[in-house]
């Protein structure tokens, strides 16, 4: 990168700067103008100059020019105007002039912000243009939260910079010589002693700046490494919770604030102090020409008019020689910033750019063999990891690789990644350095998974299909408003030096992973899911998710088939009673009272059990045949039933796990609710106590609590308000409550209970395992099993895929790795979360039936089971970072070699 | 079936017979009440043990996986308790368990049965009295066995 800003400003903005610096020029003349305009108003018209008799008329814009070759040309003869007419006029002009000045400054200042503005989004797009081309090795070094901070912060000032940068010094400059050439005119001496104390000014003042500025260097470094700090302590959280390090932390921020805060504040007492020399060295020149002026003119040697002729010019000097000292300080800040910054990202062995250059035609399969010559690796410390090693792995070959940790097996699939650059050797296809290929070779035909995964916040989808997502692929059509945005925003792009790629286009290469599009995406994708046995949690996902109506129609349209099957196939099976259904005039016995009650979804968050319970349709309803006092009542046993269970166990007792409706906080609260409101009827209780006592009865279910507290009558009387409530619903609630209905989707509850549209009862053994297993049959009969894996797509995975399992995140790094359909594969012991037997397990699926239907990539798998390598067509054998056996299973066991002692 | 129903049946187990009705509604809460249809199994043998279960009606199958197949070791029957053998030693099941006709269970969490065995001494003492039971009938069949074996050999 460009080391000085001022170059780099008008390197890549030379044209803006000098046409604003001639729309400057421009608006002077105006500016000019409407100086001289009150002088003539008041000696004209008001005074009454050259009207000294009644009616007498001037000439008002009378335009005439003498111009070259045509001689005098006279554009506008001018009007002839009364006084009063010509004072009208003359204001109007002023006016005018007003207006005039105002739009240019407008002008102006605008264009300046947004040069300013393009000039940032072209330094932060540069400065992640060169972190996406860091060498893996940098990213050892840095924290990522420092670097954040640097595109984020420390290159803002510099966008307001950029407009000032040439403008500001042109049109200040231009006005202090001005005026100090004024003096020198009026006497040369006085003159001379002005411009030696602004030589003073302009010599002393960047000196005492330069500790400024060296402040101002220390200031950005401990505010930049304080970020850093703040990044590491989020994302070691755990750690520091472990080791019960927080105060640690604490004290190490508290010493870096203090550092901080020294550095500020002596920063600030030296910039007041230059203000103060500053200040006095302006205000001692007309102490100068006082003093020496007055004496020389006693003395005779200086007329007194001009004297005072120069105390007056002097008073337009240092007003912008203050702002243009001002803007050199802004200068020099933002010049160290930069350098700051760039120092940081000029690294050594940046990606060359060609590397990454966009490729959307589709890549050649690599028919070449991999080789590695003479590869030496070595760590960060320079201790080597592996040492001349020189092997070929050919087009379609599976080979392990095995080795104790520390043998340079790592290393070795490392390397083939390029993750580690060799110290020595290379790594080649077909004689070209896969260092030297453009990653559209490499990042498309060579997967690669290790255990360390990284997930984008995102959906799963998202996440899995990243490997596919190599160049726009469909060209988005806009139209309308869009349109126009679009191509202004390809225009903005263009001028700020930003690509002009559509990041709202369709980036996942289908063809490259062996489908036509994203319809049939899912026959590729499910055998993958499959084989790395995570489809049965992308199931569970998707049913414990809400289904958004319109993406999934396949699948909620159809849903009142599922749910015929569903209870065709459980009779099929007499397991009849594994789920309770709901039905409109019946009460579900599975289901809470308060399910029962609102037969319906609620639409969270805007509609809540509280926001419910307090509305008043709510309550007139159930106020109607004395229900509340039904559930009153009930809710009172609940409670005294609780009570004489719970209340001489501590409250850690595993047993509260049970207590569903209540916490053990709750109860000494509901004991003495009881010694107050038992035996006394309703009207005892505050409304506040009622509710407390009510909403127990809303979560209390007959089969699991098992108190016999619902009797026949109570459940009509239930199935009775609802459909009173259900009746004549206000609009509000029913934009917010969805009932069931056996013959619609319900968007507000998940797929589970709408393909269940029922309870699974309490009492049955293993109810939900046998669900589970029944369910994924079904969905695969019907051939619904791809929209619910779909469904289970638009899983939100957090933050850097936290919401998964570290099991989950492993088996989905493996499956996104398959699914890029790679000529080289290579697993770098990539599922150690994983128990031994699955992982052996998903090794069969991936070995033996994965690449059945002929796209058959070469494998390299760097093992952790060793009893694994017989899968593989060939075994290579590292110890201490050599190469030493190489063989295939059957022939390396005949050895007795390494390989020997490793399987027993 | 309703909480205090279960109470009643539990006070029937020989293995609570000592405990308070109190103490047995909070086991009977606490615990999963589960039904079973003649045929299904309760756990199956080198399943991790996860839970204890008191047969309320009902009867089930204790068998026990050899080289021919599943062979039928015991019959168990209402008011008795299974499966906490495995809960105790922190092994595996040592045998499956199927119902043999419509059975009703209480299914004890394996944290919940040591809890209570560490609050009520006299459950605690119970579980010994019925392990030593079955043990020395487990020693008379065995030397029963052993001699039936040396006599068959002469």
């Amino acid at each position: 990168m460009e080391t000085s800003l001022t170059r780099y400003i008008w390197s890549n903005t030379r044209l803006q700067q000098i046409w604003i610096l001639f729309v400057v020029a421009v608006s002077m003349i105006p500016y000019f103008m409407s100086f001289d305009l009150p002088k003539q108003i008041v000696n004209g018209p008001i005074q009454g100059n050259g009207f000294e008799t009644p009616g007498a008329t001037r000439t008002f814009m009378h335009l005439e020019y003498n111009l070259p070759a045509f001689g005098k040309v006279v554009f506008f003869d001018g009007l002839e105007l009364t006084r009063f007419q010509t004072l009208m006029a003359l204001s109007l002009v002023f006016l005018l002039l007003v207006i005039i000045n105002g739009l240019f400054k407008l002008y102006i200042n605008t264009y300046k912000g947004r040069l300013g503005e393009r000039m940032l989004r072209r330094i932060r797009f540069e400065l992640i243009d060169r972190v996406l081309r860091f060498p893996p090795a940098q990213f050892k070094r840095v924290k990522s939260a420092e670097i954040a901070t640097m595109i984020k912060d420390e290159v803002e000032p510099m966008g307001g910079f950029t407009g000032d940068a040439f403008v500001q010094p042109a049109l200040l400059g231009g006005q202090a010589i001005t005026a100090l050439v004024f003096i020198i005119m009026q006497n040369f001496w006085l003159g001379m002693i002005a411009a030696g104390i602004v030589a003073v000014q302009g010599v002393v003042i960047p000196r005492m700046r330069k500790r400024l500025l060296e402040l101002g260097r220390q200031r950005q470094l401990t505010a930049r490494e304080l970020s850093g700090r703040v990044g590491e302590i989020v994302d070691g959280i755990g750690t520091i919770h472990g080791n019960d390090t927080s105060n640690f932390e604490r004290a190490d921020i508290a010493s870096r604030l203090g550092l901080i805060f020294s550095i500020r504040y002596d920063l600030y007492q030296w910039k007041f102090l230059v203000k103060f020399i500053n200040n006095f060295l302006a205000q001692v020149t007309p102490f100068l020409f006082y003093s020496i002026g007055g004496f020389l003119a006693l003395q005779g040697r200086l007329d007194i008019g001009q004297l005072v002729a120069v105390i007056n010019a002097y008073k337009d000097l240092p007003g912008p020689l203050k702002e243009l000292i001002d803007w050199d300080q802004a200068r020099q800040d933002v010049q160290v910033k930069y350098n700051q910054v760039v120092e940081q990202f000029n690294v050594d062995m940046l990606v060359d750019s060609k590397i990454q250059a966009l490729a959307p035609d589709p890549v050649n399969r690599l028919e070449h063999s991999l080789h590695a010559v003479n590869l030496t690796l070595s760590d960060d410390s320079g201790a080597p990891l592996l040492r001349h090693v020189t092997l070929e792995i050919k087009p379609g070959e599976t080979a392990a690789i095995v080795g104790n940790s520390g043998s340079g097996a790592e290393a070795l699939a490392e390397a083939f990644a390029r993750l580690i650059w060799p110290e020595q050797g290379r790594i080649t296809i077909d004689g070209k350095d896969i260092l030297e290929l453009p990653e559209s070779i490499t990042g498309r035909r060579i997967a690669y998974a290790a255990s360390d995964t990284y997930f984008f916040h995102g959906t799963l989808r998202d996440n899995l299909l990243y490997g596919l997502k190599h160049a726009p692929l469909t060209k988005v059509e806009y139209d309308g408003a869009k349109a126009a945005k679009n191509k202004w925003n390809i225009n903005e792009a263009r001028r700020a030096g930003n690509p002009e790629l559509d990041v709202n286009s369709d980036w996942v290469d289908y063809v490259s992973a062996g489908v036509t599009g994203p319809d049939d995406l899912f026959k590729v994708v499910r055998p993958v899911l499959d084989a790395v046995l995570i489809s049965q949690d992308i199931l569970d996902m998707a049913l414990r998710s809400n289904v958004d109506i319109e993406t999934h129609a396949d699948l909620t349209d159809r849903i009142v088939e599922l749910r015929q099957a569903l209870r065709k196939r459980l009779k099929k099976e007499d397991l009849d009673d594994l789920v309770v259904p709901f039905k409109l005039d019946e009460y579900n016995p599975q289901a809470t009272v308060g399910e029962n009650l609102l037969f319906g979804s609620m639409r969270r968050p805007m509609m809540t059990n509280r926001k419910l319970a307090a509305h008043p349709y709510f309550r007139s309803v159930l106020r109607e045949n004395d229900l509340y006092i039904d559930l009153y009542n009930m809710g009172l046993e609940i409670a005294a039933n609780a009570v004489e269970l719970f209340e001489d166990l501590p409250p850690d007792h595993p047993f509260f796990q049970q207590l569903t409706f209540m916490t053990a906080d709750d109860i000494p609260a509901y004991q003495v609710l009881l010694q107050k409101l038992q035996g006394r009827g309703i009207d005892a209780a505050s409304a506040d106590e009622r509710t407390s006592i009510i909403r127990l009865s809303f979560s209390y279910i007959e089969p699991r609590h098992r108190f016999g507290l619902l009797n026949s009558q109570l459940m009509a009387k239930i199935v009775d308000a609802r459909a009173r409530f259900h009746q004549n619903m206000p609009d509000d609630l029913k934009a917010v409550i969805e009932r069931y209905d056996p013959e619609r989707f319900i968007s507000s509850a998940t797929l589970l209970d709408n393909v269940l549209f029922g309870r699974i009862g309490f009492t049955q053994a293993d109810g939900s395992d046998r669900l589970r297993t029944i369910l994924r049959d079904l969905f695969d009969r019907l051939g619904l099993f791809e929209s619910v894996l779909s469904i289970g797509m638009d899983f939100d995975v957090g933050s850097g895929g936290k919401r998964l399992t570290n099991v989950q995140r492993q088996k989905l790094n493996v499956a996104r790795a398959l699914l890029k359909r790679a000529d080289y594969v290579i697993f770098n012991r990539p599922l150690p979360a994983l128990d031994q037997r699955v992982q052996d397990h998903i090794t069969h699926n991936i070995m033996e039936d994965l690449h059945e239907e002929g796209h058959a990539p070469a494998i390299i798998w760097v093992l952790s089971n060793t009893a694994l390598a017989n899968l593989f067509d060939r075994v290579i054998v590292f110890d201490k970072g050599t190469l030493v056996e190489d063989g295939t299973h059957a022939t390396l066991l005949e050895k007795n070699g390494i390989f020997k002692e490793l399987v027993s | 079936m309703l909480l205090k129903d279960e109470v009643e049946m539990l006070r029937r187990v020989p293995l609570f017979s000592g405990v308070a009705p109190a103490k047995l509604k909070l086991l009977a809460f606490t615990s999963e009440r589960v039904s079973y249809k003649s045929g299904q199994t309760l756990f199956r043998q080198g399943d991790p043990a996860d839970a204890a279960y008191v047969i309320l009606t009902g009867g089930a199958d204790i068998l026990s996986d050899s080289p021919s197949g599943e062979i039928k070791v015991a019959e168990i029957e209402h008011d008795s308790i299974v499966g906490e053998i495995a809960i105790l030693c922190d092994v595996s099941r040592t045998a499956t368990v199927r119902a043999n006709s419509a059975l009703e269970a209480l299914r004890i969490s394996k944290d919940h049965f040591l809890k209570l065995l560490s609050d009520y001494p006299e459950m605690t003492i119970e579980i010994m009295r019925v392990l030593a039971d079955r043990l020395s009938h487990t020693t008379t069949e065995l030397s029963e066995a052993r001699s039936k074996q040396k006599q068959a050999a002469k």
